[in-house]
């Protein structure tokens, strides 16, 4: 429970910042809380540029950047374009460059096991948010089943972030509610439940669950809970 | 066999693509009369096929398409919310966890359990990726087979009449209903994950290493 009110903490943090550094103090806390060696998210705009955070060494970024890793890592190489997640180990590691460039990333600390959920944005926009970690099989397999919900929605989270500081970019446009999950989150604000909501909105409670679900990522909550708290706050809905 | 394909590798596959492409405009255009755009080649595609979506493909045994769907995130462009909010009384449907699947093909001569076999696969990506519902636009014929096989679809939200009549939709996915579709289709549980696993890289081996 302690658990889930720091990440719904540090994610509400993050959506008030106004300025990119927040993202690394975000990052960093979160690696903290989820007790992983590293965090790192990575984006590419629609330019071509580049902008990365996280808790990767800075030899390891210097290095990285220096032997154009970016071409031969079988994350990015996997990912790229892609958007669905991935367990590092169901990547292609098998050419003689990816298992150097193995060895020297864990020589640095990275870990042995990885997770990378790819983001496809607007306009091209692509952006990779991976966990790593030393471990073995077992304990990793464990903590990829038990933490994938929470880091997808991580992953979008600070994606929505970065694009809030691209230039042309109006916050509000991916965030503001429909008028029916006004409703549905309004209600559900009341102390209704999910039948009574359905049955006063006259839908099914499948998609009463999928209103919600929308609404709770448009609102950059962890849950339903959350997402009503987010409303209430924000001001879209009153009760 | 059913394979999982991104647009950007669809050249790894050109008999696949080939007749997939085909196929669609059979269906959609020929067969349905829906207003799509069918290229000189014959091929029927729309700009959602530029974007790298990902392709749940039924590959026969001559290596031709034997039916297919398509997968794109509702968190960027995609059909539902593009054209069709009149269906989800204005809600833009936007989850990581909830991702669209449009058109939904099966040729002319697909074998009967084709169509569970694509509605197994597409459990399979909710199960290996951790999306939780598709939203979906589909024909009327469409119900009539989602009902078949055992895999009918929430509708959002309809317009039109008749065969005109196209419909959003949701589907959700129990255990139990995954393991129906999977006797419909006639293909084991291990089987179909490990089509998956031929796609998308092997799994990790967790409790092999245990038992090790």
């Amino acid at each position: 429970m302690a658990m889930k009110q720091r990440l719904e903490l540090i994610l509400e943090e993050l959506e008030r910042a106004r300025e990119l550094e927040a993202l690394q103090a975000a990052i960093v806390a979160l690696r903290d809380l989820f007790s992983v060696d590293h965090m790192v998210y990575h984006w590419v705009n629609s330019d071509g540029e580049q902008y990365g955070c996280g808790t990767y060494s800075s030899d390891w970024v210097e290095l990285y950047v220096a032997k154009d890793y970016l071409r031969i890592d079988p994350v990015i190489v996997g990912c790229y374009q892609n958007f669905h997640p991935v367990d590092w180990k169901r990547l292609d590691w098998s050419s003689k460059a990816a298992r150097t460039f193995q060895a020297e990333a864990i020589e640095h600390g990275v870990g042995n096991q990885g997770f990378s959920v790819p983001i496809r944005g607007p306009n091209g926009q692509f952006a990779l948010y991976t966990v790593s970690h030393n471990c073995d099989d077992e304990e990793w397999g464990e903590f990829t089943e038990q933490h994938r919900r929470d880091l997808i929605l991580i992953a979008h989270e600070f994606n929505k972030k970065a694009l809030d500081f691209e230039p042309s970019r109006t916050p509000e446009q991916s965030r503001a509610l429909s008028p029916r999950e006004v409703d549905a989150m309004t209600l559900l604000a009341m102390g209704y439940s999910r039948a009574q909501v359905a049955d006063t909105l006259s839908i099914s409670e499948h998609t009463l669950r999928v209103y919600i679900e929308s609404a709770r990522f448009k609102l950059g909550a962890m849950n339903t809970t959350h997402a009503v708290a987010r409303a209430m706050s924000r001001g879209l809905i009153v009760v | 066999m059913i394979r999982y394909i991104y647009a950007n590798d669809l050249n790894n596959f050109p008999k696949l693509k080939r007749s997939m492409f085909l196929d669609r405009a059979d269906q959609f255009k020929t067969r349905l009369g829906w207003d799509v755009q069918v290229n000189a080649q014959g091929e029927e595609r729309d700009e959602y096929d530029a974007l790298n979506p990902l392709y749940v493909i039924w590959e026969k045994a001559d290596g031709t398409h034997g039916g297919s769907m398509r997968l794109l995130p509702t968190t960027s462009s995609c059909m539902v919310n593009d054209h069709f909010l009149n269906l989800t009384d204005g809600v833009r449907i936007q989850s990581p966890l909830i991702w669209e699947c449009t058109r939904f093909c099966l040729s002319r001569d697909a074998e009967s359990r084709t169509a569970a076999a694509l509605m197994l696969a597409g459990g399979e990506v909710m199960c290996g990726f951790g999306v939780e519902h598709y939203v979906g636009v589909f024909d009327a014929r469409m119900v009539r087979i989602y009902r078949m096989i055992g895999s009918s679809p929430e509708i959002l939200g309809a317009q039109g009449e008749g065969r005109e009549k196209i419909s959003v939709g949701l589907w959700s996915f129990t255990d139990q209903a995954r393991e129906a579709v999977a006797r419909r289709a006639g293909i084991s549980l291990e089987l179909s994950k490990n089509w998956f696993d031929r796609s998308f890289g092997r799994a990790p081996q967790y409790a092999l290493a245990r038992t090790a």
